[in-house]
């Protein structure tokens, strides 16, 4: 279907996305992720496999999610209509169980016994627990120890769904300290145990697999908006932490250079503040983490900093390979947004729309407020409404003065 | 062209004894007195020095090693920081065999081939990087290997009869068996399986295979000594630097202690042919 020239064709044989992507890992976890990848491949072309996925999308997690006509935020924008695709409404609140339930019917192909898994805001970290619950497979969630407290209720619901969450304290306790406890834990359980990576990097295949369950977003997204205004929108938004959502949102729409595409990174406190933020791809550079080569938040040694975000989510020095690509490539814009942006995004949409987004997805809000002013009236731009923001209430609150 | 590390092998074998291959993180707990550590190791009884090359996000290492990095770098070592040390320990000594081991990313932002050519410069022989698998040989091996460097390979439990042939095609130096899945510093849950796995390794290669990972005291020496041409002992080394610490800071028994250790460890290899 797609062309010599598509920018959909990646990754390569090798699991390159150009420079980035690759298998970074040590020789223990090799034999496994080639497994991996062979039972991926065979599965994703089982029509039982694809049946049991669809089957559970529709009753399970609630898809298609809505494609919403955000009204009131495009008249108090005064340009481009508004639209959001509403990944919050699905099941456990975010886009990340598109990705868990794919994943979890592999691990249970591939015999795998025990689950694991890294989260930043806890999305994933739900997300993993609950369909671990419905799988009845034992698992464990690592978090580390300064998103366990900014997220509680997602350790609250995690526990709850039978999870035993891990803190983790090494480096500044967020999401990358969590990744590596987690690889720590696959390389000594690697028999039993199945990584169930959360976005859209690490070693290959994970990039591709994950961007394959997520790219349901787009794909829906693209024919409601057919169906809506009988057009292609003209830009399409997402926030950008590893870049799951956002690659689910925009793979359909790579080769139609006619749609604007936009990544929300974390601008923290600034992008001049050095570890002051986690905008990997406008204030990093290429290097080696976590099992791929992409954009990395690192010193002149080749040492990663540690970054920082008001949102856990988006809080890791990293960023999926193919995002790495298209940066370079300039198919997509990749911007920064502030924490101060965000908590003022959140604040506009939870008043204007009565939808709480996550904080992660606040930020891609941003950006849209940024955005639509300046297009047409005519026009339209969608933003992958990732998650909901009830994890987020308590410390969105303490921000704002309305906690002691 | 026989290296340094082909003669260590050849006349440990000549004696009928397995060398000892001491890891000591480069630069903890400061940069002095891992200097100090570094050159004090041959006369305790290592063979071949595995430098640690410290690096913010150690993903295959237990806590101790991880602390030591975080020691070294705190202490502002850096990976240019590291190939001096190899200099001045070249100073003195020209023939104790000298293995960087650490994560690919510094070497990588460095600039593979400038670092290439200063590690072979300063006297570096050869390279464990942990996260360079077969399928990135591309990436460092091929160029190490052209740059007169061994690249070390980790074989694992889960390097099986098949894959053995693609990790083994460009090792050389010697063959390094990790005696367990995990990460370093954790416990060898089957002894007898590793003696096996390095026979299984030994019909596949003519290198030397050493066993690393899980090895403690004297006697574990001792015995896993038995199975291989050398064993390889990391995280005691660097819990004994941690231990001898005063207030964060290195005391007057930090070098003693590892030089003690390592003698010990030494000891107990002797009796391996025994
Ligand atoms: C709601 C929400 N959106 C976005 C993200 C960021 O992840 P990704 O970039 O993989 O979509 C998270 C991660 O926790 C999340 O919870």
């Amino acid at each position: 279907m797609d062309g010599i020239n598509s920018l959909r064709n990646g990754p390569d044989e090798h699991g390159r996305f150009g420079l980035y992507g690759g298998r970074f890992v040590a020789e223990t976890l090799m034999p496994l992720i080639l497994d991996l990848e062979k039972e991926y491949r065979a599965a994703k072309v089982d029509p039982e496999y694809v049946a049991e996925l669809k089957n559970l999308a529709t009753h399970y997690t609630g898809r298609p999610s809505p494609l919403y006509f955000a009204e009131r935020l495009t008249e108090h924008l005064g340009g481009a209509k508004v639209w959001f695709k509403r990944e919050e409404l699905n099941h456990t609140g975010s886009h990340k169980i598109n990705n868990c339930l794919g994943q979890i019917l592999l691990a249970k192909r591939m015999g795998k016994t025990r689950i694991i898994a890294e989260t930043g805001a806890g999305q994933h970290g739900v997300a993993t627990a609950t369909v671990c619950a419905k799988f009845d497979l034992p698992c464990t969630i690592f978090m580390g120890a300064t998103d366990v407290e900014r997220q509680m209720p997602n350790v609250l619901r995690m526990k709850m769904l039978g999870a035993e969450v891990r803190p983790v304290t090494a480096g500044a306790g967020t999401l990358k300290d969590a990744m590596n406890e987690a690889l720590r834990d696959w390389v000594t359980n690697v028999d039993s145990t199945y990584y169930l990576i959360g976005t859209a990097a690490g070693p290959h295949p994970y990039p591709e697999m994950v961007r394959d369950f997520q790219s349901v977003i787009g794909t829906e997204l693209k024919e409601q908006f057919r169906e809506r205004e009988g057009k292609l929108p003209d830009a399409v938004v997402a926030c950008v932490g590893g870049g799951s959502n956002a690659i689910g949102t925009f793979h359909a729409f790579l080769d139609d250079p006619e749609v604007a595409i936009y990544g929300a990174e974390a601008g923290g406190h600034g992008v001049d503040i050095e570890n002051g933020h986690a905008a990997s791809m406008t204030g990093g550079r290429p290097g080696v983490l976590h099992g791929n080569r992409t954009y990395l938040l690192q010193d002149d040694d080749g040492q990663i900093l540690e970054g920082h975000s008001i949102s856990a989510g988006l809080d890791y020095p990293g960023v999926g390979p193919e995002h790495s690509y298209l940066h370079d490539t300039k198919r997509v814009t990749y911007a920064p947004i502030t924490d101060t942006e965000a908590l003022e995004a959140f604040q506009l949409c939870t008043k204007m729309e009565g939808i709480i987004p996550a904080l992660e997805s606040a930020h891609g809000l941003a950006q849209v407020m940024k955005l639509a002013p300046t297009m047409a009236k005519d026009q339209s731009v969608v933003l992958c409404l990732s998650g909901r923001g009830d994890k987020d209430v308590e410390s969105v609150g303490k921000y704002l003065g309305l906690l002691k | 062209m026989t290296t340094r590390i082909d003669r260590v092998f050849a006349s440990a074998k000549a004696a009928n004894r397995p060398v000892l291959a001491a890891y000591v993180m480069g630069g903890d707990p400061d940069l002095a007195t891992g200097q100090a550590i570094m050159n004090a190791l041959p006369q305790a009884g290592a063979d071949i020095i595995e430098l640690g090359l410290p690096f913010s996000d150690p993903m295959a290492d237990g806590v101790a090693i991880q602390m030591g990095g975080q020691r070294a770098l705190a202490a502002g070592q850096t990976l240019r920081g590291v190939l001096g040390m190899v200099e001045e320990f070249r100073r003195k000594d020209e023939t104790t065999p000298i293995v960087l081991m650490g994560y690919y990313n510094p070497i990588y932002v460095f600039g593979v081939e400038k670092f290439l050519a200063t590690a072979k410069e300063a006297g570096v022989d050869g390279l464990i990087i942990v996260d360079l698998p077969a399928e990135e040989d591309a990436e460092l091996c091929i160029p190490a290997l052209k740059a007169g460097i061994n690249f070390i390979r980790l074989t694992t439990p889960t390097t099986d009869d098949a894959r053995l042939p693609v990790v083994l095609e460009n090792t050389s130096g010697f063959v390094y068996y990790v005696s367990m899945n995990g990460t370093t510093g954790a416990v060898i849950k089957s002894r007898a399986a590793v003696g096996e796995s390095v026979q299984r390794i030994k019909a596949h290669t003519e290198l030397p295979v050493i066993v690393g990972f899980g090895i403690k005291t004297a006697d574990d020496a001792a015995e896993m000594g038995r199975h291989a041409d050398g064993i390889a002992v990391g995280t005691v080394i660097v819990d004994a630097v941690a231990k001898s610490l005063v207030d964060g800071k290195a005391s007057d028994r930090t070098v003693g202690a590892v030089r003690d250790l390592v003698a010990d460890l030494a000891a107990g290899l002797k009796r391996a042919r025994a």
